[in-house]
């Protein structure tokens, strides 16, 4: 019969447990609890990869789950000080950033704790994702994402859902937003159809060259490459939408209704 | 007496103004943004250690055989404006759109091939992010597309000393009047090299 182990050590090894539970195992690999894994794949985008049409090849990676609150990025701009409103430079967060909060280190009765945070510029959003170890989706990863809903991994070409999905889009902008924590797509993500409008990191690649092809000569030269990029799936209105709307944001913008969430590699 | 103190007060000002640091980085300046640039000869430097000198910004890539040549040729056009002394008060530069295949080599093999006047012109790279976010600083739109190669708008930008943006244009392949003008403009305002 093998010796047991002395008691102070049997009493170590339970200590030990939860930590190696955790802390054993590779940074990657800890689930963190805010972001779902989505496999990804090959997808028919609304901007065809090539500009004509190509679909576009997303890596799998993992996206959070719901938007960022105003109680989350408040925690934010409290540890990062340059990030508060009345402090970040005017090139970063134009003067709408962070307006309906009551003070730049409270939020006040206009901005609830578990409502999506808006009024966030992408230098600002980008900045956020990095303390989470993240990065802003990239337009692919959100529409891929987005094209999904409770039970289907690709919903958009159900009517029902179309329509659904565009019924958000006529909200006047004014009415206030509900908390984060809508029903989860087949991913286990929320809120990316019919909370806000949400920053991509790659927001001013979406429209490059589009206009090309009406341009006389020596405009056309103002775009380098395969020319004019199309758009697809053009009964997908809500989707087209969101590519015109944030194609017209320079980075430093703010809006009411303008927020973000992050994404990680796999 | 009272006069004594007030010289003694402007004095004390003017020793404190000598010591401290240069004026603050206006809000609107893009040196804002932290960003370290890698030239043709590998130095990495960060941006905003250009201030002081106005700048003439613009992103391309080396492999880009379209309209990026044609920025190039644009600029040298626009700096040729100028008379000797003052091309000497202002500096180039090409910021690329593809950090991974525009290397510290490729860079200097493309300075080479172009024949610029590394005096003038700095080529530089940055991480992925970076590349992101300066063009999104200076209004620049690109997309990498499925075979390596990018869509990009062309434009040419103007950086007074403090960095702020002062013109653009995104005319290529001839002169902008308006651009060379704002050009000649900022480098009057600049003292010529070598004077304290």
């Amino acid at each position: 019969m093998a010796r047991r182990p002395p008691r102070w050590l049997r009493l170590a090894g339970w200590l030990c447990l939860p930590l190696m539970a955790t802390g054993g195992m590779p940074v990657a690999l800890a689930a963190d609890e805010r972001y779902a894994a989505l496999p990804g794949g090959e997808f028919a985008s609304v901007l065809p990869a090539d500009g004509k049409a190509a679909p576009a090849q997303v890596a799998p990676f993992h996206l959070r789950t719901t938007p960022v609150t105003n109680a989350e990025f408040l925690a934010f701009v409290t540890a990062h000080p340059q990030w508060q409103r009345g402090r970040v430079a005017g090139v970063l967060a134009d003067a709408g950033y962070l307006s309906h909060w009551v003070g730049p280190t409270a939020l006040g009765a206009a901005a609830l704790p578990q409502q999506p945070v808006t009024r966030v510029s992408w230098f600002a959003a980008q900045a956020y994702c990095e303390t989470e170890g993240a990065r802003l989706p990239t337009w692919y990863e959100w529409e891929y994402a987005a094209a999904a809903d409770a039970t289907r991994s690709d919903a958009r070409a159900d009517p029902a859902w179309r329509e659904r999905v565009l019924r958000w889009y006529g909200r006047p902008s004014n009415t206030a937003l509900p908390a984060v924590g809508g029903e989860a797509n087949v991913y286990g993500v929320r809120d990316l159809n019919g909370l806000v409008w949400e920053w991509v990191d790659d927001f001013n690649a979406l429209l490059v060259g589009v206009d090309s092809r009406d341009q006389d000569g020596a405009d056309k030269l103002r775009f380098c490459g395969a020319g004019a990029i199309s758009m697809q799936e053009k009964e997908n209105y809500a989707t087209l939408m969101r590519v015109a709307m944030l194609s017209a944001l320079k980075a430093a913008n703010t809006t009411n209704n303008l927020g973000f969430r992050c994404a990680k590699p796999l | 007496m009272k006069k004594l103190l007030l010289a003694g007060a402007a004095l004390l000002l003017l020793v404190m103004a000598g010591v401290s640091a240069r004026p603050a980085l206006p809000g609107d300046s893009v040196y804002q943004l932290p960003v370290e640039l890698s030239n043709q000869d590998g130095q990495v430097q960060s941006m905003a250690a250009r201030r002081g000198r106005p700048q003439l910004v613009t992103m391309f890539y080396t492999s880009c055989t379209m309209v990026c040549p044609m920025i190039v040729e644009t600029v040298e056009k626009t700096r040729r404006t100028l008379d000797a002394p003052a091309q000497q008060r202002f500096d180039i530069l090409a910021v690329s759109f593809d950090p991974q295949r525009d290397d510290t080599a490729a860079l200097r093999k493309y300075a080479a091939t172009r024949k610029l006047d590394l005096q003038r012109w700095t080529l530089a790279h940055t991480t992925p992010t970076a590349t992101r976010q300066l063009a999104a600083l200076l209004g620049i739109q690109y997309r990498q597309l499925p075979d390596g190669e990018f869509n990009h708008s062309s434009e040419l930008i103007l950086l007074d000393a403090d960095g702020r943006i002062v013109a653009r244009t995104d005319v290529i392949g001839r002169l902008d009047p308006a651009f060379v003008a704002a050009l000649h403009r900022q480098v009057a305002a600049e003292p010529p090299p070598g004077k304290p």
